[in-house]
This record gives structure tokens, C-alpha cells and sequence, in this order.
């Protein structure tokens, strides 16, 4: 069974909503777009207090061409735009709407009928994902219309859509494609034909079986997909890491990237949102959101209009755990403590996972016994001891050298290390510190 | 004998070339050095702090000299050695010294554990800089004190200590020598060097939070709510309101302290001052002499605002 190349770890899966199916989660009585829920600029907001909009009215234009517009999720009345916090704990701006009623724009086609045919042409495909705001919903939240514009001289050969899930406990892509598989394929068909590609591949890890049966059977019908089981094992999520295990090619160190190899990759629910926003006129205002966790009562998936409090989620789930002892905004590996369970649903918000005071608990960080299983894990193929040492001894050259902006910051390293050290919070430093002089450096030239 | 005899002559012969060839070398490839540069780097602390924005007391000795060339020794301070080791500078290169004003670090956050209730644990690494990057703090406050001490671990004085009642650096003044790294190892740019002012006493805002007044009221007792009560009373328009934070600039400030009795949070803080009373008008007196001393420019608010993200919209 295929699988990348260098590195990975294998933590425990604990897929305990897998079972579930999607349901679809009560409104918000407040919805809170932060206006940067993207990479890249901020979008800058087009509503003002008292202006009253539909679910489906864009709220904020794109701030450029690395970024993405935002659409109101509810209907109602914009109550103010401030600032709010963030996932980050830190308070950036953002709208705030009242919610009054469930009115939606006439131009969306609310039907769930499956319509196949695309009579696009691919630059009205981007054109049209553009202007609906669909950004990658793997948690990275890059624009998906940049990826689908290749820079001068690169050439897309194919499109490899990702379906591995490799994040344990979420379940959110699983279900969508346990739920709505012709939709997602009829999605990658136009992605394929945005990207002007005759291949494209839905890689998905072994351990869901029933998903893998349902796609390959369903992409019979669709020409050109092909569905690629993949041998489970973290970080295959990475964009580098799943091409690698899809089409054995290997992505040079940065600034190279995935197109250079002519790969173009999407997320299973970014492939769901093309479809909804090209063939039904919908733009991205919900998305599937895991809430879990070993002591919540009821693991779910819940379908969420974005802007929608955590907090809501986590009631609905069965509420906060009395042993609760971190709330985590994605997945164990990757996501980020919350600091307020206020914070809204974003975007990239794949999963809410509440974590016991057992588990979230941070051993003391011991010295360093050279056992070299860092290394051993990184998927990239990096040294993070020694970007960690260097990073914390502020030595940037080296860690520069030491090709520390290769990092996908899996955290493969600091889940492997036995004496518990802190090296992807230092690596991490380093990779921003150098990231900054790097900019520099460029924008000097 | 013959052995010894040839080997004496043999390592003769190898030194006397090897000599004539290092005596050729050294004529050829001399780099001459201002002999002045190594006599000023002799009075320097030799602490290579880089407090003076050259890389070590050998650059700065040198950067010393060039500017002697040019006829003044204006702008340059060792902020360690102070004004007699410049004074000692200014001998050796034949010029007058010029007077600069003593400058101290100000850790401008008054977020004690008491002022500013915990409102989430942090766990990862014990850095300043990582904490601020991850993460908004343990704290309502996003521009407050993370209290990792960065600016414990840079101080080459042992001039800062963090202060575990308050779990806020605190500077010891006899020490400091204003060498700035501290202020440049804080990732939220809370300390900042300020001149001494006059008998050591300096009235200061001691937040730097830019938050609106509400949001910033419910995180810290003792924040800066923008209310601008300050700039209005202030009689020498020296208090400026920017992103909701007051700032005294310290050249235009004659320490009459009316800001510090009016703020109604008690954010602005006269350091080093007797206890208060009425008789403001010797004060006013002092501080307009500390005016004239303190023509140096003030330092970097305006990096400040620049440097950290405005948190509105």
C-alpha cells in the first residue's frame, strides 16, 4: 500500500464520531466573521452597522489577490464590526451580525438535486470559486483560486484531492464523503477542468474502508478519477507528504512548490465547496465541523454556518466535560488551544476536540538524550533537535541553513520525543524569526 | 656528533627562511590600524553589549574614531561606561566630550497577578518571544507582560529580575546601564529606555495596552482605558493619546505629576518621588532645568506603534 517516503508517526486514531452522521446545527443567535480567516491579506469589510443581509450576502471583499471574499452565513442585521478573539487569544476584527430569521439570496439554488454537468470554462471556474470565497477547508485556508492559477511556466498534470484525514479524531471529511461522494466527485471533475487536467486522484487512508468502497465505486462513473488507498500514517495530510505518496514525486525545499511537480492539491472539502459554489451559486458560509473528545458525551458532526461560537457546538455535543483540561480548535497533532470557547467557527475550524486534564497535560521537558528519533520522524527530513537547540540560541543563520522553513510544522518530532522537549514551540520560533528576515532580505532587493 | 651537527644546521636553515618569508608577508600584507582605535577600545567595558548599536566595543571604538575624523563625537554613547568613560574617549581622541543624558530601562506594564486575574494557563515553552507568537497570553491583556523573562535572561548587568509576588520584571536602576537589550528582547515592547530625568525621578504611563477603554478596563486593573483625562490636564501638551494609549514624552514632560493624580485608574505612575505634597511649584521649577538637560530625542515610541499590530478595526 502507498505511503510517503521519509519520516511519520502513527498516533492513535480515536475516529470516535466516525459513526455519526451529519447533522446540521441550530443557528447562531449572534454569527462573528473575523476578516482574516484566510492566508494572506485581510479581507476588508463592505457592510456597516444597521445594514441588513441574507445568508449568502458578501460581507467582506478580498483584500487582494491572496485572499479571499466572505459571505454572511445568516440573515439579519449587522450589529457592529470590531474586533474579536481569536483562536490565537489575540483580538482582530471582525463582523458581527444579529441573526433574525433564515432568508436566503434568491440567486442560490437551495435544491438537492446532483447537477453533473459543467458547461464553464476553466477561467470562468476560478472566477466563479473566487467570487464565492472558497479557500483550502484542510485547515490552511489558502485561497483555492490561487492554487488554480498556476504562475508563468508551470503546467499542472494533475489533481490530487485529500481525502486522508490523517488528523486522529476528526471525522469531518470521512462523513462528507460517506454523505454527499457525488457531489465531491462531480467537485474534483471541475477542479480537474479549472486546472485543465485529464487525472486526478482522491488519496485516502485505509482505515476508511467504507469510504474508499463507496468513492471507488462511484468513480466509475466519472472519468479520469481514480481513488488511491493510502497505508495510514501522519502527517499524509501534508501536501508534500501526499503527493509524494500519491504520485511518488518529491516537492523541492521552498520557495519550490507543489505545482513546480505538477501537482495541484485540494482538500475533499474544498473539492464539496467548488462543487456547491460553481453548480448551486452557493458561496462558502458552512462547512462540517467534528466536535470530540474521550469524556464528550455525544461525538458528532455537525454541518455549521461559520461564525457560529464553539461554544454552541460544544453544547450540542453534550456540553463541556467536568474534567475538561484543554479545548483544542482542530486536531490533537496541529490544532490550537483555545483561550475562549467564544471564538467562532472559521473557514478552517475542521474540528473542535475537547481533551481531558490526563491527556492535556505537558510533561516536564527533560534534557535531550540523543536518540535521534526526531529525526527519524520528521517527514521532511530535518534535523529538529538541532533546529530546536539553535532556534533557541537565537543562532538564525544557522537555523536558516539548517533549512528550518521546510518545517510543516506536523509536530511529528515533539510527539515522538521521550524526554517531552519543546521543539516544535522553538522550531516554530525559528521558522517566524526567519521567515521575517528572509521578507526582508526580499523586499531589500 | 655529525647527526647533531646536521640537524642543528638543517632547523637552522628552516627558521632563518621560514623568518625571512613571515618578515616579507608581514611588510607585504601590514593592514594598518589607527593606534587610536585599540587606546579607545582600552577605556571601553569591554562588555560587548552592543548597547551602543555597533557589534562590540571594538566597533564602536572604531566607529569612535571615524567620527573624531570628522570633527565631533556627537551620537555616539557607550551607555555602559556612561559619560566618564566617554569623557575618557573624548581625551584620547583630542575632543570635547558631549554630554548626553543617563537613560534607564522602564518596564511599562503594572499587570501584577493582582491587578490582572489569570484567564488561561500557557504551557508551552518558557520564552517570551513563543508565548507571544502562540498565543494572547495568560491574560485578557494581549499587549501586557507574558512574564517568561526574556528581558531577565539578555541583561548581561544582572540589572532585571523578575519579581515572583508580581510576576513582572522589575529593574534595579543602580545597575541598568540603558543598553537597550532587554527592550529589544521583549516581543510586545514593554520596556522601553527613558532618560533618568532629573534627581532620577520620571513620570511614566506604565501600560501599553491599545485596546478599546472597555475591553481594556476588564482585563487589568490597572490599564490604560484612552480616556484622555491626562492629555487635558497636562499643561505642557507633553501626554499624547494614540490607538487608545497615552504616552508622555519624557522632553516635553516637567514632572508636575497633575497626570498621575487625575488618571483614574492610577496608570500613570511618578517613579522615584517623594511622597506627595501640595507645593507643586518647586517641582515645576526642577523639571523646566531637566527640560533644557534633556534635549535628546525621545526614544522609539514611534517604533512602537509601528511594530505592534493595531487590534481594531
Amino acid at each position: 500500500m502507498k505511503t510517503f517516503r521519509i519520516g511519520g508517526v502513527h498516533p492513535a486514531e480515536n475516529k470516535l464520531s466516525a459513526g455519526k452522521a451529519i447533522e446540521t446545527l441550530a443557528l447562531p443567535k449572534q454569527a462573528v466573521f473575523p476578516l482574516s480567516q484566510h492566508i494572506g491579506a485581510p479581507a476588508t469589510a463592505i457592510v456597516k452597522k444597521g445594514d441588513v443581509v441574507k445568508v449568502g450576502t458578501k460581507i467582506a471583499e478580498a483584500g487582494g489577490f491572496v485572499s479571499a471574499a466572505i459571505f454572511s452565513s445568516v440573515s439579519g442585521k449587522v450589529n457592529k464590526v470590531d474586533a474579536v478573539v481569536d483562536a490565537s487569544g489575540y483580538r482582530k476584527p471582525a463582523i458581527f451580525i444579529d441573526v433574525d430569521g433564515d432568508e436566503w439570496e434568491e440567486s442560490i439554488d437551495r435544491s438537492s438535486t446532483l447537477v453533473k454537468e459543467c458547461a464553464l470554462t476553466p477561467e470562468e471556474i476560478v472566477a466563479k470559486v473566487k467570487n464565492a470565497g472558497v479557500v483550502g477547508m484542510g485547515g490552511a485556508c489558502f485561497p483555492t483560486h490561487v492554487k488554480l492559477s498556476p504562475p508563468p511556466g508551470c503546467k499542472a498534470e494533475c489533481v490530487i484531492i485529500n481525502a486522508v484525514e490523517c488528523e486522529p479524531y476528526l471525522t469531518a471529511d470521512h462523513r462528507l464523503m460517506l454523505e454527499k461522494a457525488d457531489e465531491v466527485l462531480v467537485g474534483v471533475s471541475i477542479l480537474m477542468k479549472a486546472a485543465k487536467v485529464t487525472k486526478g486522484y482522491i488519496g485516502i487512508e485505509n482505515n476508511k474502508p467504507d469510504a474508499i468502497k463507496l468513492m471507488t465505486e462511484k468513480a466509475a462513473q466519472y472519468p479520469g478519477i481514480e481513488v488511491v488507498p493510502l497505508q495510514v500514517k501522519y502527517p499524509q495530510g501534508g501536501e508534500k507528504q501526499l503527493i509524494d505518496a500519491v504520485i511518488n514525486r518529491q516537492v523541492p525545499a521552498p520557495p519550490a512548490i507543489p505545482i513546480n511537480v505538477g501537482a495541484v492539491v485540494q482538500n475533499v472539502g474544498t473539492a464539496f465547496a467548488v462543487y456547491e459554489a460553481v453548480q448551486k451559486n452557493k458561496p462558502l458560509f458552512e462547512r462540517i465541523v467534528t466536535v470530540t473528545g474521550k469524556s464528550v458525551k455525544n461525538p458528532s458532526n455537525f454541518l455549521t454556518r461559520m461564525g457560529t461560537p464553539m461554544s454552541q457546538l460544544i453544547d450540542a455535543a453534550g456540553g463541556l466535560p467536568e474534567d475538561t483540561g484543554k479545548v483544542i480548535g482542530g486536531g490533537p497533532m496541529m490544532g490550537k488551544a483555545l483561550v475562549n470557547t467564544e471564538v467562532p467557527i472559521c473557514k478552517g475550524s475542521s474540528g473542535v476536540l475537547i481533551m481531558n486534564d490526563k491527556e492535556a497535560a505537558r510533561a516536564e521537558a527533560q534534557p535531550c538524550i540523543r536518540c535521534a528519533k526526531c529525526v527519524s520522524v520528521c517527514p521532511m527530513g530535518l534535523e529538529p533537535f538541532l533546529l530546536a537547540t539553535l532556534s533557541a540560541h537565537k543562532d538564525w543563520e544557522r537555523v536558516e541553513k539548517e533549512d528550518v522553513m521546510s518545517c510543516i510544522e506536523c509536530g511529528s518530532c515533539q510527539f515522538t520525543c521521550p524526554s517531552h522537549r519543546y521543539l516544535l514551540d522553538y522550531i516554530r520560533l525559528g521558522k517566524g524569526t526567519v521567515g521575517g528576515i528572509i521578507r526582508a532580505r526580499n523586499a531589500k532587493k | 656528533m655529525d647527526l647533531i651537527l646536521v640537524a642543528v644546521i638543517s632547523l637552522g636553515a628552516i627558521g632563518l627562511i621560514a623568518a625571512v618569508i613571515l618578515y616579507a608577508a608581514s611588510k607585504k600584507f601590514a593592514v594598518y590600524e589607527d593606534p587610536r582605535i585599540a587606546k579607545v577600545g582600552e577605556v571601553l567595558p569591554q562588555a560587548n553589549c552592543g548597547g551602543c548599536g555597533y557589534p562590540g566595543c571594538s566597533g564602536f571604538a572604531g566607529a569612535c574614531v571615524k567620527a573624531a575624523d570628522a570633527g565631533s563625537l556627537e551620537g555616539k554613547l557607550c551607555p555602559v561606561g556612561g559619560a566618564p568613560v566617554m569623557e575618557k574617549v573624548a581625551a584620547i581622541l583630542g575632543l570635547e566630550a558631549v554630554a548626553a543624558e543617563p537613560k534607564v530601562a522602564v518596564v511599562r506594564c503594572n499587570g501584577s497577578c493582582e491587578n490582572r486575574p489569570r484567564t488561561a494557563q500557557y504551557d508551552g515553552a518558557k520564552s517570551c518571544a513563543i508565548a507571544h507568537a502562540t498565543s494572547g497570553g495568560e491574560t485578557g491583556c494581549t499587549f501586557g507582560c507574558l512574564g517568561c523573562g526574556d528581558c531577565v535572561e539578555v541583561c548581561q548587568f544582572d540589572a532585571i529580575h523578575m519579581n515572583p509576588e508580581t510576576g513582572l520584571p522589575e529593574v534595579d536602576e543602580e545597575k541598568c546601564t540603558a543598553c537597550g537589550a532587554c527592550s529589544k528582547a521583549c516581543p510586545r515592547k514593554i520596556i522601553e529606555i527613558r532618560p533618568k530625568g532629573k534627581n532620577n525621578r520620571r513620570v511614566v504611563v506604565m501600560c501599553v495596552n491599545k485596546d478599546k477603554g472597555a475591553v481594556a478596563n476588564k482585563a487589568c486593573k490597572a490599564s490604560c482605558i484612552g480616556c484622555g483625562k491626562c492629555v487635558k490636564v497636562c499643561p505642557f501638551e507633553a501626554i499624547t493619546l494614540e490607538n487608545n494609549l497615552a504616552y508622555i514624552d519624557p522632553a516635553k514632560c516637567k514632572s508636575c505629576r497633575k497626570c498621575e493624580s487625575e488618571c483614574p485608574k492610577g496608570a500613570i505612575q511618578a517613579i522615584n518621588f517623594p511622597p506627595r505634597k501640595p507645593k507643586v511649584e518647586t517641582l515645576a521649577g526642577e523639571a523646566a532645568a531637566k527640560a533644557k538637560a534633556s534635549k535628546v530625542e525621545t526614544p522609539k515610541v514611534e517604533a512602537v506603534k509601528t511594530e505592534t499590530p493595531k487590534a481594531e478595526a
